[in-house]
Order: C-alpha cells, then structure tokens, then sequence
C-alpha cells in the first residue's frame, strides 16, 4: 500500500467521523488568551464557522485518530468487515492540524474520536496524549471533545475529562437487544457504566476539600451521547423513553439522534434506506419538549400512533390538537406553564409574554412581534381583539397544517 | 439646530456621553441632529457644537448594551432612534420589558441585525499566513461586515489569537494586533494575500464531512448566506458537492454489501476468544455472573448490577431494600444517603460494618425518570423473588451467624412476608435455612420521616435494633 499523505489522510478521517452528529462548542469554562501566554478562547455560546450542505454546522475538527477497528459493528463504515480504505494519524498529525486550523480561524477546536486498535486501554491513551499535549505544550484554551471508549481504564477517563471541555459515549442504538445484535463486542452495561463513572468523577470535581482546595475541573461541558434512529425497528417511543433514562441518570447535556444513513460499503445486515431526517427532526422536537417545556413522556408518546411520533406534524401541534379541551388559552391571563404548551410559542416567546403582560393587555398582532409563529397558535389563544371561535374544535383543524395528501401514482 | 458629531472610533461610548449630556440639559430629540464621523454636514445644520457635559441618567442596564450594541449599526438614523427612545425612557424606564412598544421593537429588530453581524464575523472571517517580521506568527484577513463592527470585534480576535500578530482589513475599518497592543486603523480595499497551503487542507476537510445521503441545501443558506462564499476559501467547493450529491447517495444504495476483507474473521474470533467462564464459588464470580442476568426486566434501566460487599466470612449480614441512585453509579451498596446515616448509627453502638457483608434484597436500581432526577420505585414481588436466586447465593457463600433485614423489601425476601414491619422490628424470625433473621427498619425511611418526634423515635428504633444485632453477635462469638 502507497504511503498515503496529510491531504489523503484527513480525507479518509473525516469521511469515517461525519456520522456523529455533534459539534457543539458550547457551555464550556470562559478561558482566553489575551496575554500572549497561549492559543483560543472559549466564551459561553458556541461559533459555527462553516455549514456543508447536508444542512450542518462546522465547529469543530472533527476526525478519527484512526479508522482501523477490532470490532464489528454492522451500522459503523469502519468496522472490521467492511472494505473502506484505512489510515492512521500521528498525534503530531492530529496537534498540527488542530493548531494551524485554529489560527486562521477555521474552527473552535478538536472532536477527537477513534476505532480501537490494539486494545481500548492503547487506543485512549493515544487520544488523551494528543488532548494533554495541546493543553500542557501548546497552550491550546479552545474546544476539545474527546470521545471515550466504554472499555477504557478509570485513570484514562479521568485524565480525558481533565484536557477535555466534553467526553460522550455513545450508546448507539436505543436498545441493548439491538446493541448486541449490531454491535456484538459492544456491551451496553459497560457504556452505561462509563457513563455513570463520568457524572460521579464530574460530580466529585465540584467538592472542595476540607482546605477549601478545588480539585482540577472536569469536563466543564458535560458529557453527551448519540443513537441511532432507523437502523433497527425500535419506535419513537422507546428511543425517547431511553433518552428520558439517560438524562435523569447521568445529567447528559445532549442525546443526539442521528438518522441511520446509508454508508459506503455497508453491511449486508442492514437496510440501506434514505437517511429518516424527518423522524430525527421530529424526536429532536419532542426532545426539547421533554427537557424544557415540561412535557411528561406519557403525554408526548399518548399523541402517537403505534408509537412514533406524527411526521407531518410537529409533537407539541400533535398534542395540543388531541387535548383541544385545554384550549383556547387567554395569552393575557394563562400561567407559563399552560403557556409554552402552545403550538407556535418558543420559551422566548412566553418569557416576552410575561414581561408585557404587566405593561399592557396583549393584542394579537403584539404577539407577531414577540416572535411567536400564529399560523399555528392562533387557533389556541384568545388575545386582545382574536377569538378562534369554532376554529379550536374545528374537524378539520389537523389538515391546516399538515401537508396536503399527495395523489398516489397510477403507474 | 445643534449637531452632534459622534466620531468613528470610540462610537458607542461617545454617544452615551453626548446623550447623558443632551438628556441632562433636557434637548428634546427634534431638537438634534447627530452626524457620524466628520464626513458630509447635513444642510441644516449648525456648527457642530459641543454637547454639554455628560450628567448623571439612570438608565436600566439593558438599554446600556441595546445603545452600546446599536451605535456600531450603518443606520445612519440609529443615533437618533436611540436617542428618542431614551427621552421617552427618562420617565418609564419600565419602557424596556415592554415587548409590544413599536419602537422598542425596531431597535431590538436592529440589535439583532448587528448581533448576527458580529456573529457571523466571528464565525466566517479567515487568516491568512503571511511572512512574520519579529519573532511571532503573523496572520491576515479581509472580512466585509454590514455593520461598522471591526472595532467592537477587536477584542474577540485579541483574546484569541494572543499569541500571534494579526490584521484585519474592513472597507470601514482596520484593526493590527501586533505585539500584544491593538491599534484601530482606517479602513481598505481587500489586500493581495499570499497563498496558503493549508487551505486546500480545509476544503478537503469540507468536502469530506459533508454527508451526501443528507443533502438540506437551504439549511446551510440560512445559516452561511451566500453573500459571505467570495471570502470564505471552502465555499468554492459547495456547487460541485451539491450537484455529486444524488449520485454518491444512490451509488452507495445500489452497491452490494462487500465480503469482509481476510483479516476481519481473524481479529473478530480471537475478540470473542476472550471470554473465559468464570470459576464457580466464589464471590467475584458470582458478581460476574449476576452482571449478565436477565431475570426480571430490571437489569435493562439500570447502569449495574450492585451485589453485596465484605468479608466472605462475616459473621453479619446486612440486607437492605435496592440499590438508590448513587449505589446505581457507583456499583457498591449502602455508599448514599442511606449508607451514610447506617455508618453513624453503627459506629455509635459499637457495630463494625467493614466486618459486615452489606448487600441489598433487589440487585438492580428501579426508578422513574422525573426530569434531570431519578425517582426512587419500590421493587415488586416478582422483582424480589426473581432476585432472591441471587441474595441466596451470596448467604451460602458468607454463611453468616445473623441477618439484618432492613425495611419491608428485605423482609419479605428473606421470611416470605415484609408485612406490619413496624411492629415486627426488634425481633428475631428465621430465613428459610434457619439462620436468624433481626428485622428493623430500613434508614432511607428514617430519612423520609416528616414530623420531628416521630423521627425520633424511629431513630431510637433503629438504634436499639442495631444494638441487639450487636449484642447477639458478641454472645454468639
């Protein structure tokens, strides 16, 4: 085989990372670099500084240290069985790189991720050097999301968490039935168990001792995951009822879906289908419900049809138009709680709400400018000078926002 | 009619100076006309005066960064929006929660155009590398704003980049970092940059994180609008992977699934080689064994499976409900809230719990979700009873002189029945092979106890039950 170089290496290494789907760069620990002593800053919000036109943002560089693998997972390009062309970086590789796209300002740090080569224990070690020596060497204060491997020794996952502003584990897909059957050498104890290692270390990170001393922070950024939706046949419901599992037991910041999309040389024990991107969309939704509009799962998952979320609508719409009796709602009277249950109202617009209320009895065409979406809502609320009148209970309420039926092919 | 000359560098603290001063002296808005920098007089204008001195204004914090944001806007009217906004301010300064004021909302509207501004300067502005002439890296860019925003955004780029020397070149305004010291200069057309290499790097890794099977083309418009491609050295690359994108997403559906290369059977046996069964009979591979049980539906929600602790011949054992949240996390029983408060009570009567085996009647946590917590649920019968299989085990492998069964759970486990709990603690019943069982009650129930009093006396309970243990295993030694 031809020695390959950067340019075919980076080609190859990004190629097998574009299937995870995160690249925040936010919330981390402010740090910066004003004094000349170092690289980067991190402050608060997260920069996207390029979006490729599958529609998502670049933030970080995100690359395989290697894409060689031992295990064989059915839905993964770099399993051992597939045939895809196969590289490695040096650390060296993986530091320049990171470095000389930092300065000229092509991204806010490194999403580092691997295949396990040799064993989890070798392959961490590798990952935790490269994060260790652009922190301790270089200087480097911008993002670094390092990937753990379930496997790996404790001491390993705790230096990551001290280099790194994220760790994730993935748990692939939303069941251990379909871990196992996918990711035969995957063992869905052991991710839980990473994780749970992560939130105590984290949580144990924020005591001080009795000197007042703080030991060395932690992964200020948290710790996320991702599944895979698609590629086995669990439903909406039970992916959702696992990330409700996964956020109450180990304070994850995200579940990230991503829609199971065909891969280059795929495994013959999976479905190559058009990625699902409109049920990704959709869980995201219901998701967000979940974490932030007080939602219960019950109440997301009794609006679905054998359990998957309606595509056509978005899941708070699919609610409120099955619980019509609490609605129209008084935008002038309603508590917050009722409020964000609106279809077309975010959690900005209710919080504008609230604040105007006490200035001033709330007209309809107040609420455009608060940001609020009345194509959908109006059908909800009463305001100053609107009634929906029958529109509320209208029968044919559902079909104003779903798209028109397409007419069926004859041929 | 008074004009106000707002400078170009320095804008938003020379207006709020100017505007403290107007306000002060009571200048109705009609009655100024603001100019921005020394440029085009307008026709009607006086001499430029001098504004008067700045006074003390109150002004709510949240229109101090709205003016300070707003003044870096190529509105030209911005100064007197703003400067009419705040004369009505003055008096209810209330004005700025109220989302519906028509006025409040065109600044905000305006705010946000110059928010995104910034962002997107922070976001698409590229570096070149050009020849360093001391001992740092020098660097070089050329951006186009909508907004006079280069010198608001110079501190961004100096905290940083600090460690290497930079320019940025705007139509409006020019900001070098050299040396650590920032300097605002006048403005230029877009320099003649030197080539670098490792922008090929970047649109090969542009290029290679698109996924072509998930093509949104108006996602990445809404987000990276056309208007900045001409800087940005990626974009040139977009037109072609959009148009290759149908094809590589159907080629890769239409390929047939690949036979495995020769190494992969290899590396995969010797993988699953490594499992060797686990020695029966002792406590390790017990706990080997319980971590893959599939008894009850349990072990699905949980992290782990939680077995018991301690000396393999302690002459106690102690057995309690389930693992509680932490225990989950942490694999190890009794190291929570529970656990805590059964060390003080212990160590007070004279119990040693390291010569305890500590262990619970369920081995697996079962909770609901609630938000970001976990919400402790009891086990029930089928739960105890698949895993009494387990708690079985581990007492013929400790074979212990007593058992302290606390709470309902345990008692039901070990005697058949956790009924009336309150008024069987403090006595002594048999587990099924007769080894004596002292029931008591469980300490997380000692935790939830509202009312002081009756806290109390379960705590005395509980402490007196826990002597006796102590005193039955002193007179059995």
């Amino acid at each position: 085989m031809a020695k390959l170089d950067l340019q075919q290496k980076l080609a190859i290494l990004s190629d097998a990372a574009k299937y995870d789907a995160s690249c925040a760069s936010s919330g981390t620990s402010k740090r910066q670099s004003r004094d000349g002593s170092g690289l980067g800053s991190t402050e608060g919000s997260g920069i996207c500084h390029a979006y490729a036109p599958d529609g998502r943002c670049i933030s970080l560089l995100k690359i395989l240290m290697t894409n060689f693998c031992i295990y064989d997972c059915a839905y993964c390009v770099n399993r051992v069985s597939s045939n895809v062309t196969r590289a490695r970086f040096s650390p060296e590789e993986v530091i320049q790189l990171t470095l000389e796209f930092y300065r000229r300002n092509y991204i806010e740090g490194l999403f580092l991720s691997s295949g396990i080569i040799k064993s989890p224990d070798d392959t961490m070690a590798d990952m935790v050097r490269i994060a260790r020596e652009l922190r301790q060497v270089h200087n480097f204060r911008g993002y670094i999301h390092l990937k753990t491997i379930p496997d790996a020794a404790p001491h390993l996952i705790e230096e990551a968490g001290r280099h790194a502003d994220r760790l994730s584990i993935n748990v692939e897909l939303p069941t251990d039935a379909s871990v196992k059957s996918y990711a035969p050498e995957k063992d869905p104890g052991t991710i839980r168990k990473a994780m749970a290692d992560v939130r105590l270390t984290k949580e144990a990170s924020k005591d001080r001792s009795h000197t007042g001393k703080r030991p060395p922070r932690f992964a200020p950024a948290g710790q996320s995951t991702q599944m895979i939706v698609g590629a086995d046949g669990a439903n909406d419901a039970t992916i959702l009822g696992q990330s409700t599992r996964l956020y109450s037991s180990y304070k994850l910041k995200r579940v990230y879906y991503s829609a199971f999309s065909p891969i280059p040389d795929s495994s013959a024990k999976l479905p190559l289908i058009r990625p699902p991107l409109e049920r990704e969309h959709r869980l995201y939704q219901a998701d967000w419900l979940l974490r932030f509009y007080g939602f219960g799962l019950d109440e997301i998952t009794g609006a679905t049809e054998g359990g998957n979320l309606d595509l056509q609508i978005d899941p708070k719409l699919a609610w409120a138009l099955q619980n019509r009796h609490h609605f129209p709602l008084d935008v002038n009277a309603a508590p917050r709680e009722m409020l964000l249950r609106v279809p077309g109202f975010g959690v900005k617009t209710v919080n504008r709400i609230l604040t105007t209320r006490r200035h001033r009895t709330l007209r309809y065409e107040d609420l455009t400018r608060m940001g609020a979406s009345l194509k959908k809502a109006r059908a909800f609320i009463t305001a100053a000078g609107w009634t929906p009148g029958a529109l509320t209970d209208s029968v044919d309420l559902r079909a104003r926002f779903a798209p028109p039926p397409e007419q069926l092919s004859l041929f | 009619m008074p004009t106000v000359v707002v400078p170009e560098i320095g804008t938003a603290a020379a207006w709020r100076d100017a505007a403290r001063g107007l306000l002060g002296a009571g200048v109705p808005p009609a009655d100024v006309l603001w100019q921005f920098g020394a440029g085009d007089a307008d026709l009607f204008a006086d001499a430029p005066a001098t504004p008067p001195a700045p006074g003390q204004v109150s002004v709510p914090k949240s229109f101090v960064s709205l003016a300070e944001n707003l003044c870096w806007h190529s509105d030209p009217q911005r100064f007197a929006r703003l400067y009419a906004f705040l004369w009505r301010l003055k008096d209810r300064p209330s004005l700025m929660t109220d989302r519906g004021d028509a006025d409040l909302a065109k600044l905000r509207v305006m705010e946000k155009a110059v928010s995104r501004d910034k962002h997107k300067m922070k976001a698409f502005l590229r570096f070149r590398e050009v020849p360093k002439l001391g001992d740092r890296r020098r660097f070089a860019a050329w951006f186009e704003p909508t907004h006079h925003i280069a010198e608001p955004m110079a501190g961004f780029f100096a905290r940083r980049f600090g460690d290497m020397d930079w320019l940025i070149v705007t139509p409006h305004r020019s900001v070098a970092f050299t040396d650590g010291r920032i300097a605002l200069l006048p403005g230029g057309a877009k320099p003649d940059l030197p080539d670098d290499a490792h922008e090929a790097l970047w649109t090969t890794y542009f290029r290679s994180i698109f996924n072509p099977a998930r093509l949104k083309v108006q996602a990445m418009q809404s987000e990276m609008p056309k208007k900045y491609w001409k800087n940005l050295p990626e974009a040139a690359a977009i037109p072609e992977m959009i148009a290759g994108a149908e094809a590589r997403a159907r080629q890769m559906q239409a390929a047939a699934p690949s036979l495995p290369p020769l190494r992969a059977a290899r590396i995969s046996e010797r993988l699953s080689g490594q499992d060797t069964p686990p020695p029966a009979g002792d406590l390790d591979a017990l706990h080997r064994q319980a971590a893959a049980c599939t008894r009850c539906p349990l072990h699905r929600d949980a992290t782990q499976v939680v077995m018991g602790e301690g000396p393999r011949d302690a002459p106690l054992m102690i057995v309690g409900e389930q693992p509680g949240d932490h225990e989950d996390l942490a694999g190890r029983p009794f190291v929570g809230p529970a656990g805590q408060l059964f060390d003080r009570v212990a160590a007070d009567v004279g119990l040693d719990r390291d010569r305890a085996f500590v262990t619970n009647a369920v081995k697996h946590f079962k909770f609901q979700p609630r938000g970001k917590r976990r919400i402790h649920q009891r086990p029930d019968a089928g739960e105890v009873q698949a895993c009494k299989w387990w708690l079985e085990a581990e007492r013929q492998l400790v074979r212990p002189k007593l058992i302290l069964a606390m709470g309902a759970t345990a008692a039901e486990s070990l005697t058949g029945s956790g009924k009336g709990i309150l008024s069987r603690r403090g006595t002594v019943e048999a587990a099924e092979d007769g080894t004596p069982v002292l029931l008591t009650l469980h300490p997380s129930y000692l935790l939830r106890v509202p009312d002081a009093a009756a806290k109390e006396a379960a705590m005395r309970d509980f402490r007196a039950d826990l002597s006796i243990a102590a005193r039955m295993l002193a007179e059995a030694a």
